[in-house]
């Protein structure tokens, strides 16, 4: 569904992803872990062409989305990322900021969009904040907030990077359940997290970054457990 | 009471003790030594004169309502031009190169003028190609001079608004799907427009002054009036009173101006 071939993106004199392959299959969740400035979120915001790239190629549902003349609007529509500082509109309700991008690209109405977006925010315990804006709220629902405001456009594949990182400790475990809800439902997801622990329960493939490179990759089983590089190693062993 | 808390009380009543004693010094001053300077008699009688206040401020407060006409129509006709610049100033896709290039040029060079220097250019200027009636009225082009010159300093005023939107608003917005136009409109403009508008209303304020500068092309307001007024009775009390007229619209304006801008230091913490 999606496959990066020798991706590079440099900013200035710094390589920042340094000949990316990675292929990601549909329902398929991918974690990319590794130390700050290892590349992991630059990676995740080349893929919704928030960043261009430099060199190589991004290929998703069979189309070269790194054509510097594709317009993006119409693919960042079918990818949905959440960020490490939520970015909610702050002068617009929970509710105002689910509803912005449908309302105005697929023009629905309000009406027509509140009962299925109503549901998205009591599957995820929030139905009585709806009305909330984003400083009455806490991290964690701000962020899981964001998660709904990504899912209503529905997606076929959801980016997250470090979704966790700005949180709480005991907010963490809050946005990490909806996450096991989109993977249990079949949801296609690239995540950069720190959250070793989590990334080892739920990924099907782990990445690890370093320098701008994937230096490892493979089941949890191998790359947390069993890791081959020196430098897997240390990281793990730093952050475990 | 706490420690500290006897500590602030003594040092409020200490602020208080100062701060009395030193205005009814300075106003003792004031009462006092002012009229023993040799010229008060003469400066009361042509600067605070009872009864020619008293005759020319009714004909001051009908010259004022023209002041309050021309600040009507030429404000929204700021904002709207003002915001217009500032937009074209924020396009990014070459092809808006020219409407870019134009709307920079515009706010360099009305920034860079004295107000007074645009009314006499457009004010005398345009009229002077002979223009038909209504066509030829210094109302028009000497309001069409303020907003020239307020709309610049109102462009620039919102640009910082906008460019004071952190760059993760516009990713978010972009992440979307939305367009560069939605997302301006949607979620960059409304969050720009309340972070300035403290200063914008200052520029309010200082509109509702700089439309007396009309009154050197022509229109008889309210500065104009009093000028007419001071012939007349040889006095400058007509001035003073304007000036009255002037405080009583522009302080309430400032205060709300300044209440705004505490507002928003509160909301930002």
């Amino acid at each position: 569904m999606l496959r990066l071939e020798a991706v590079n993106k440099s900013f200035g004199a710094n390589k920042v992803l340094d000949g990316i392959d990675l292929e990601v299959a549909k329902g398929e969740m991918v974690c990319l872990i590794g130390a700050s400035g290892s590349g992991k979120s630059t990676l995740l915001r080349c893929v919704n062409l928030l960043e261009p790239i430099d060199d190589g190629t991004i290929w998703f549902d069979g189309q070269d989305i790194a054509d510097p003349d594709l317009d993006p609007q119409p693919i960042r529509q079918r990818i949905g990322i959440v960020f490490q500082s939520f970015n909610l509109f702050p002068h617009m309700t929970a509710m105002e900021n689910v509803m912005l991008a449908p309302r105005r690209i697929k023009r629905l109405s309000r009406a027509s969009l509140h009962a299925s977006i109503s549901t998205l925010f009591d599957r995820f315990g929030l139905s009585d904040r709806m009305g909330h804006y984003p400083d009455q709220l806490s991290g964690g629902q701000q962020q899981r907030v964001a998660i709904i405001r990504a899912l209503a456009m529905q997606p076929e594949i959801m980016l997250f990077d470090e979704i966790t990182s700005a949180l709480d400790p005991e907010l963490v475990a809050e946005v990490l359940d909806v996450l096991r809800a989109l993977h249990s439902e079949g949801m296609t997801m690239i995540m950069a997290t720190h959250e070793i622990g989590f990334a080892r329960e739920l990924s099907d493939r782990i990445c690890f970054l370093d320098g701008g490179r994937i230096l490892e990759q493979g089941p949890p089983s191998k790359v947390i457990d069993d890791p081959q590089e020196a430098r897997t190693r240390a990281f793990l062993s730093r952050v475990f | 009471m706490t420690r500290r808390a006897a500590h602030q009380a003594q040092a409020r009543r200490k602020a208080l003790r100062i701060g009395a004693g030193s205005t009814i010094a300075v106003f003792a001053a004031v009462v006092v030594f002012v009229p023993m300077a040799p010229g008060w008699p003469a400066v009361q009688r042509s600067f605070f004169n009872a009864e020619v206040l008293q005759r020319t401020f009714p004909g001051l407060l009908d010259a004022f309502v023209l002041d309050v006409m021309i600040f009507a129509w030429s404000a929204p006709a700021i904002a709207i031009l003002g915001l217009l610049v500032a937009i074209a100033r924020d396009l990014r896709s070459p092809a808006f190169f020219p409407i870019r290039l134009l709307a920079t040029v515009y706010t360099d060079v009305f920034r860079g003028l004295p107000v007074i220097l645009v009314i006499y250019l457009i004010g005398f200027g345009i009229p002077g190609l002979g223009l038909p009636r209504p066509w030829n009225s210094p109302y028009i082009w000497g309001s069409l001079a303020l907003v020239l010159v307020y709309s610049a300093y109102v462009a620039e005023v919102i640009r910082s608004g906008i460019d004071s939107i952190h760059r993760s608003q516009r990713a978010a917005a972009l992440s979307l799907g939305l367009g560069h136009g939605d997302t301006m409109r949607f979620v960059i403009l409304p969050q720009a427009l309340r972070n300035v508008l403290p200063a914008n209303m200052n520029l309010v304020v200082a509109l509702q002054k700089d439309v007396a500068l009309l009154s050197f092309v022509g229109p008889v307001e309210i500065f104009r009036q009093a000028g007419v007024y001071k012939s007349l009775y040889a006095n400058f009390t007509p001035y003073v009173g304007a000036a009255l007229i002037f405080l009583i619209i522009t302080i309430p304006a400032t205060r709300y101006a300044d209440y705004l801008l505490q507002k928003q230091r509160q909301r930002q913490g």
